[in-house]
């Protein structure tokens, strides 16, 4: 069955993609589809490994035991590239990037650039030593905060995140709607982000939407402004519980019957730029985590950062892009086209 | 080896052979039944599952229970899903007491 397999080992020597039945790049060309990227919109940068939590889908693998973050040499050249190219919008993820020391300087500095900052914020950090002011943080900052919340209900959402993270996500939720989160009267944007707590495809955004629009609004008195849906990706975390459950050919014959051409225009390695804790440079934050580089022709580190070299370079891609054109498709922004 | 085999369930296009033609008004019709309609995809669902533990199709159970979890519905609103249809079927086979109450009466003094 299998025809393409790329032999990228995990540290504990399992292979770090699934088996999949069709190759993507296979199932790209007998789409007659080229992946390209095109201008850099988005810098999205991936500060490091250490986060509180260590949810069950985790494609970074990240936990309180991990240490790579970012320095803050790296944090300059981001800034630098911010201020030099005018890119429209810096995203913060990692880990938990609030854990990392330079966060609060990034956002600080990357917020005088113009540029808009999105922090990929995972709600229970605020309640960490010295981060119970995130809150305030964030709203004087302007930042777009968006959040996992897997589901409206306790059961799912602590399968996925751990024991007691839907109790303090629904306190943090309270929090960031009282400095003015989703509230009418401002400008800050709360984002939450469904992923599926199993091993299936998330439901079709719009709908799903309005379950935890009315949820959230009836059992919590809780707001937020959009919902994304996000498809898990089977690396990292995600594919170990593939592998454990004995779903992983299954979701993966999934991934590959639900591939939907119309996905691939609006993904989103076309228009953003991953960048490491190292500073090196990526297509998505999946292919970071597989050390899977950008193009040999493209810069390799955002020391080396050049728009015109990076703009049409051909995407890096392996089995595990059949995550983000299943269906109605998925990007850091959620869905990305029609079922 | 149970007598039901979960691959089957990927092999169901196989009926097709011997008579194609009906199988793809079957399909036709299947599919058209799953779109939204004046009922969403999730209340289809969670129908669909409820009649699939009814009829008792293990292939129709699990392909329920994952459309149903795929268009945003969880085990407590399956569950309750699953209780309406059996009772359903429960309070089917219980009507059938009066057939046994009125045969009882009619042949008793």
């Amino acid at each position: 069955m299998q025809t393409e397999f790329i032999r990228i080992n995990r540290r504990d020597g399992k292979p770090a993609l699934p088996a999949s039945p069709v190759g993507f790049d296979e199932k790209l060309k007998s789409s007659g589809i080229e992946l390209l990227a095109g201008k850099t919109e988005i810098l999205q940068v991936n500060v490091g490994k250490l986060c509180n939590q260590a949810c069950r889908h985790c494609h970074v693998d990240a936990g309180p035991k991990r240490t790579e973050i970012i320095s803050r040499e790296t944090v300059e050249a981001c800034l630098r590239v911010l201020r030099r190219h005018h890119i429209p919008t810096l995203d913060i993820t990692g880990g938990a990037p609030e854990l990392v020391p330079d966060f609060r300087y990034f956002v600080i500095e990357a917020r005088k650039t113009g540029a808009k900052v999105i922090v990929r914020h995972n709600l229970t950090v605020m309640f960490e030593p010295n981060q119970t002011d995130l809150p305030e943080f964030f709203a004087e900052n302007q930042v777009e905060v968006v959040s996992s919340l897997p589901y409206f209900l306790q059961q799912q959402t602590d399968a996925q995140r751990g024991a007691g993270v839907f109790e303090k996500s629904i306190e943090a939720v309270r929090r960031l709607n009282a400095v003015g989160y989703a509230a009418g009267n401002t400008n800050l944007i709360l984002n939450l982000v469904y992923n599926p707590t199993g091993a299936f495809l998330p439901p079709a955004q719009t709908a799903i939407e309005a379950d935890f629009r009315r949820e959230l609004k009836n059992r919590y008195n809780l707001f937020f402004n959009n919902l994304f849906t996000i498809t898990n990706v089977p690396i990292a975390r995600y594919l170990d519980y593939l592998q454990r459950s004995g779903n992983e050919e299954k979701y993966m014959q999934k991934l590959v019957a639900a591939f939907n051409p119309a996905t691939v225009e609006n993904l989103m390695c076309r228009n953003m730029i991953s960048v490491g804790w190292t500073g090196k440079l990526y297509d998505c934050d999946f292919n970071q985590m597989l050390e899977l580089s950008a193009a040999a022709d493209s810069p390799p580190t955002i020391f080396d950062f050049d728009p015109e070299k990076l703009e049409y370079r051909r995407i890096a891609t392996a089995n595990h892009c059949f995550g983000c054109t299943a269906g109605a498709g998925s990007s850091c922004g959620g869905a990305v086209a029609a079922a | 080896m149970s007598y039901y085999n979960e691959e089957d369930l990927g092999r169901f296009g196989e009926i097709a052979e011997h008579k194609p033609e009906l199988f793809e008004k079957f399909m036709a019709w299947y599919q058209a039944c799953q779109d939204d309609g004046a009922l969403s995809k999730r209340e289809k669902a969670l129908i669909g599952l409820a009649v699939s533990v009814v009829v008792q199709c293990p292939y129709c159970i699990d392909a329920y229970t994952q459309s149903s979890l795929e268009n945003g519905s969880n085990q407590e609103q399956m569950t309750e899903a699953i209780h309406l249809a059996s009772a359903i079927r429960g309070g089917a086979s219980l009507i059938h007491g009066i057939q046994s109450h009125n045969a009882h009466d009619k042949i008793s003094m």
